[in-house]
């Protein structure tokens, strides 16, 4: 009954073409957007935006350059914590050769050369598909660990092999604060996610659904996969590279080679499983869910008053993280954004459901 | 054969590579020997692991992440049941329970979410990857144990007569390869003799077919789970023996990917030769190209063998983008 698109006609072509055609969802959008700008600075402790926020906005950002080639290209990688690596190295030394840069420059900076990379890594994915392309795509992972561990230049030298940035400053204003850095990461994020939107309901969007959809029959009716798959590659790295950047430097401050390992592209893959492949709203779900899951089963024995060793608990953590995997992969395989379109169905239907 | 020229071209620049050490005198012939035989004896153990993805993958299409949790399990389960019993025991009880894994993994896991993509599947066992090392340490222990097969560690020294300085070799390495080489042979008899192995092949080829002729697909893929855990079970005891066992042999799953992906991810034999190729070619890279290479680019120390053997697979692939031996797609509208 709340719920509806009856009587809200499109007149113009616009009004067609615009990205949420319901006006409750603009409404709602615009609601939501309000309050995590004004509302949530103020709700909201430090512990909050440092232990869950921020990392969530990153990964967000990060998982929805992931799902742009998984979920809208077809083409499956494991290894893309590689170009978010590579794209904070790019961006540390940047700041670090040429401190007259703005950060923003930086971090575009820092995508394209990372964009560049995920090209190269691409390359395979014109010859191989599937699980063949996933087990190359490791290749970039191990190569990228490797390299920024071994080869000095890229840490400046420093004797242990971690590197430490300092704040990040923009137009003189200094994100130093939880809640300066939730802004800033909220502002980017929005950006993104409205390019992201943009580009794959657009033309290039559309080649890539077609190429995940039948590469085959895509290519026959005049869609180049060389050019679909490897701008799907690109574009993918940039967004990592530019959510690699602010992991490095908004989040972490100071970070090792292992910050971006094997196990955080397997975490960004859930993410986009269990949010919802082919969907930006499933980003965000889904790093929300893969974010505040640890933390949760971390907090969860005290809670309950049970005292296990920090040993047994990381263990029995490992445990159920898997088992939920498995259990979401079987209950929902379209993942959350999916729950959410049902939902979104069953309330335009409320209360008359026949 | 015209069509099959970067394949000759990429070998005969593996052959080249590999000659290039001894042509250029860079290393006494018995050292080099050496580090070829220690290349072959891991790449033995590579085999066993890319064996058993090798296995799930071609009987039920499930590319198995798990395959390396399998392998520290059982290595757990051997090593501190044989803590208790007699070593034979040991195994015997830890192969039932493996056996029971893959009946849980079958009915749990893989049932409920039969006829979903590749994707979807390949999650569901890293779900089961992230459980078994949870599962495997909160059951067994996290500390280094250690599996005691009664052979002498100490490395025996041969043809000392024909090279100087002679050649070490570990008396365990040649027994690890041989167990390994008996694994396979019997597992191709049982493949090719047996009804069950048969019928193993029929679901490989086409998992319709042989259900329509009346093959329980559910039957045959707890079996083929169970001999994959078989298949962990030895390369977890021979891993755990060399190395002790602990969480980082977990890792080895990583480093037969390339294997299979190089051998093809339907064959069992490219299993075993791709991580012949993988063993030999990653020692002889650390060995001979790595310090030519921290020299080169001044790094701080090798390690190229984490990513060599991808990159050797990648450029396999890359003339060859169904492996070596794997089935030739035509793709169809």
């Amino acid at each position: 009954m709340l719920y509806r698109e009856n009587g809200q006609f499109k007149s113009s072509y616009a009004a067609d073409l615009q990205m949420l055609p319901i006006a409750q969802d603009r409404w709602l959008m615009l609601a939501l957007v309000l309050f995590a700008f004004v509302a949530v600075p103020f709700l909201v402790s430090d512990y909050l935006f440092l232990s869950i926020l921020i990392p969530f906005l990153i990964l967000t950002l990060a998982a929805i350059g992931l799902n742009l080639l998984v979920g809208y290209c077809g083409q499956i990688s494991i290894g893309h914590a590689a170009f978010m690596a590579v794209g904070a190295y790019a961006a540390y030394n940047l700041v670090l050769r040429l401190p007259q840069l703005n950060f923003l420059i930086v971090l575009l900076l820092a995508g394209l050369i990372a964009a560049a990379m995920g090209m190269l890594f691409g390359i395979p994915s014109l010859r191989i598909k599937g699980l063949y392309l996933a087990v190359a795509t490791l290749a970039a992972q191990f190569f990228t660990d490797w390299m920024f561990a071994r080869v000095k230049w890229f840490t400046n030298y420093s004797s242990s092999g971690s590197v430490s940035t300092a704040a990040v400053e923009l137009f003189g204003w200094t994100i130093d604060t939880p809640v300066k850095k939730y802004l800033f990461l909220l502002a980017v994020l929005i950006v993104f996610t409205l390019i992201a939107k943009n580009l794959v309901r657009g033309r290039i969007g559309r080649e890539w659904m077609a190429m995940r959809d039948m590469d085959v029959a895509a290519e026959v009716i005049g869609i180049r996969p060389v050019y679909a798959k490897l701008t799907a590659f690109g574009i993918s790295a940039f967004y990592c590279a530019v959510a690699g950047a602010l992991w490095g430097f908004v989040h972490l401050g100071s970070w090792e080679p292992l910050a971006f390992s094997l196990t955080l592209s397997l975490n960004l893959l859930f993410m986009i499983i269990i949010g919802g492949m082919g969907s930006l709203l499933g980003c965000y779900f889904g790093a929300a869910f893969i974010v505040v899951l640890p933390i949760f089963l971390d907090q969860a024995p005290l809670w309950l008053g049970i005292g296990i060793s920090t040993a047994t608990a990381s263990h029995l953590a490992l445990m159920i993280f898997g088992a939920l995997i498995v259990f979401f992969l079987i209950v929902e395989p379209h993942g959350l954004a999916r729950l959410w379109a049902i939902g979104k169905e069953k309330l335009r239907l409320w209360p008359f459901p026949h | 054969m015209r069509k099959n020229w970067p394949v000759l071209l990429l070998i005969s620049f593996l052959l080249v590579g590999l000659a290039l050490p001894l042509a250029t005198k860079a290393s006494p012939p018995g050292f080099y020997i050496e580090v070829l035989l220690g290349g072959l004896m891991a790449g033995v153990l590579y085999s066993l692991v890319a064996m058993g993805f090798a296995l799930i993958f071609k009987a039920s299409g499930v590319f198995n992440f798990a395959q390396g949790a399998m392998v520290l399990f059982a290595a757990l389960a051997v090593a501190r049941l044989s803590e208790a019993m007699p070593l034979g025991v040991a195994v015997v009880l830890a192969f039932a329970i493996m056996v029971v894994l893959a009946w849980l993994i079958e009915r749990l896991v893989l049932r409920p979410l039969v006829n979903q993509e590749g994707v979807a599947l390949l999650m569901a066992t890293l779900g089961v990857t992230y459980f078994l090392d949870g599962f495997g340490q909160t059951v067994w222990g996290s500390d280094i144990y250690k599996i005691e097969l009664g052979i002498a560690k100490e490395p025996v020294m041969i043809l000392d007569n024909v090279f100087q300085g002679g050649i070490l070799v570990n008396k365990e390495d040649f027994v690890a390869a041989l167990v390994a080489a008996l694994l396979v042979t019997a597992l191709s008899i049982f493949f090719q003799k047996t009804s069950t192995g048969r019928a193993l092949r029929a679901v490989a080829d086409d998992h319709q077919a042989a259900q329509s002729i009346g093959i329980p697909l559910n039957r045959i893929w707890v079996i083929v789970w169970s001999i994959a855990g078989l298949v962990a079970l030895v390369a977890g005891i021979l891993w755990g023996a060399k190395l002790g066992v602990q969480f980082s042999v977990s890792q080895v799953a990583l480093k037969a990917l390339p294997v299979v992906i190089l051998g093809g991810f339907t064959s069992v034999n490219g299993a075993i030769i791709g991580g012949l190729i993988i063993g030999v070619g990653e020692k002889m890279a650390e060995v001979f190209l790595g310090p030519v290479m921290v020299k080169m680019f001044d790094l701080a120390g090798g390690g190229i063998e984490n990513w060599f053997a991808y990159v050797l697979a990648l450029l396999f692939l890359l003339v060859r983008p169904e492996g070596l031996f794997g089935e030739k797609h035509i793709d169809r509208v």
